[in-house]
């Protein structure tokens, strides 16, 4: 059995499931706007007689359907960032403002991170963790190129991240005490990334399924924990598991000060499961947004939006 | 005047009357050398704070936190200090280069793409030596590519290696 047989009763056409994860997937560049327009790349592409479309979601979500996102001017101005068309998705549904302070929990290698600088107009703060040393140089490095200046790296196990040396508790100036938002795009199993690393599912296990979802329940909770009373916390992975999605947001509703809300999402998708293995889950995590590579002809992922108590 | 401790990011001091770690670029010095050197306006940086961390690497940063600060970085480097002739990065020159009105050297296709490859180029210029800010036209418009340093009547690239690429010649 494949790991993907396993959710096949949870998928509303199984043919066309199978058939999406069989497709390799284009390739697709955001437009970074701290540093450009969609339109001074559009031209830029045509004249280098790159093609290109937008999705139709997103104007600055551009698939190259006969090119790698690399080798090109408009790359080595850091005006495009080669970014799956649906990890495009959760820091849409965070939504920073400019201004904002912001956690990103588990940034590398920093495509979401860098688009929630530009969301942020590149203003406010931004801190961009990773517990993986290696993983934080591909973040600096794409942070540099897509010229964001209000981000501050970290590299700490986001499970206990402090906000101590943030300043937090002290009275000088430009402590940081809480965020306003966090996103919190885990390590997972990856199970939805298969049309882009056939071998995803080569080292896949349920043991790793399990151990991972702890990770993930450990995570989310400092998210929580470290966000202000009425702030926003999201919670995104590229994996169909329920254990490692619903059963993960059920653990946290369960644990802390938090409750779902609805997404208003651009991309289709279905409601979060509210049952899966004999085990019945908290109803709200139906609010999450289940995506299958069928719905809109991309990867597969998970996101949900959190509103800490107040 | 204590030591630099280049393990950790430090505020640079605002002027250098009230500086405190010998050899520290101040805030006012940093802007400055960027204001005069590719003439852009002079309120260009007033909200940004300016950091230094290891032997005179100072980082530009949107926000700001307590002095010092422990992260492995806060905002991007932006220019290299603590040597004789202070040098920008291509990162910053991308970012922040797009006003300048001096020290700008604008290449034709064919000497931007072999910059960008890291070829050094012989180009005409009469204007200074040192490190220039280098562009070509793209999407109707000038854009900075990057640093070079013109000695010699040569313009040396230095995109750093990781920044580099070979791009296809256009028709």
């Amino acid at each position: 059995m494949t790991p993907l047989e396993r959710y096949e009763s949870l998928v509303d056409d199984v043919a066309a499931f199978r058939a999406a994860c069989d497709r390799p997937l284009p390739a697709v560049v955001r437009v970074n706007t701290i540093k450009t327009t969609v339109d001074r790349v559009r031209d830029a592409l045509d004249s280098e007689g790159i093609a290109h479309e937008p999705t139709d979601w997103h104007p600055g979500v551009l698939r190259l359907p006969e090119d790698s996102p690399g080798r090109n001017w408009p790359h080595a101005h850091g005006w495009i960032h080669g970014q799956e068309e649906v990890s495009n998705l959760p820091a849409l549904v965070l939504d920073p403002d400019p201004g904002d302070r912001v956690w990103d929990a588990c940034a590398a290698p920093g495509s979401k991170t860098t688009q929630l600088a530009a969301l942020m107009d590149d203003r406010g703060l931004l801190v961009g963790n990773d517990n993986n040393l290696g993983r934080l140089s591909a973040l600096r490095h794409n942070a540099e190129r897509l010229g964001v200046t209000n981000i501050a790296v970290t590299n700490r196990d986001a499970r206990n991240f402090s906000l101590k040396p943030l300043g937090e508790g002290s009275d000088r100036p430009a402590a940081v005490d809480a965020f306003d938002h966090a996103l919190v795009d885990a390590p997972c199993s990856c199970e939805g990334t298969i049309r882009k690393n056939p071998d995803a599912f080569d080292t896949w296990s349920l043991d790793h399924v399990h151990s991972v979802a702890g990770v993930q329940k450990g995570i989310l909770r400092r998210a929580v924990q470290a966000t202000r009373p009425g702030g926003t916390v999201v919670y995104s992975t590229c994996t169909f598991a329920p254990e490692e999605n619903e059963a993960v947001l059920d653990h946290v509703l369960d644990a802390e000060d938090c409750r779902l809300v609805d997404i208003d999402a651009p991309l289709e998708g279905v409601p979060g499961v509210t049952e899966w293995a004999g085990e019945r889950f908290d109803p709200s995590v139906a609010k999450a947004l289940r995506i299958y590579p069928h719905h809109n002809d991309t990867g597969g992922f998970f996101c949900a939006k959190l509103e800490v108590g107040a | 005047m204590t030591d630099n401790d280049g393990q950790r990011f430090d505020r640079l001091p605002a002027t250098a009357a009230e500086r405190e770690v010998a050899g520290r670029a101040s805030r006012a010095e940093v802007i400055d050398w960027w204001v005069d050197r590719f003439g852009l306006d002079s309120e260009t940086f007033d909200d940004y704070t300016f950091w230094e961390k290891g032997a005179g690497k100072i980082w530009i940063f949107a926000a700001d936190l307590p002095s010092p600060v422990d992260c492995e970085g806060v905002g991007m480097t932006f220019l290299r200090t603590r040597q004789e002739h202070w040098k920008p990065t291509t990162n910053a020159v991308q970012r922040f280069g797009g006003a300048a009105t001096r020290n700008v050297i604008e290449l034709d296709p064919d000497e931007a793409r072999r910059f960008l490859a890291g070829e050094d180029i012989e180009p005409t210029w009469d204007g200074d030596w040192g490190y220039l800010l280098v562009a070509h036209r793209i999407a109707g418009e000038r854009e900075p590519i990057g640093v070079g340093l013109y000695v010699h009547d040569e313009l040396r690239s230095v995109v750093p290696k990781g920044r580099r690429a070979s791009l296809p010649a256009r028709e």
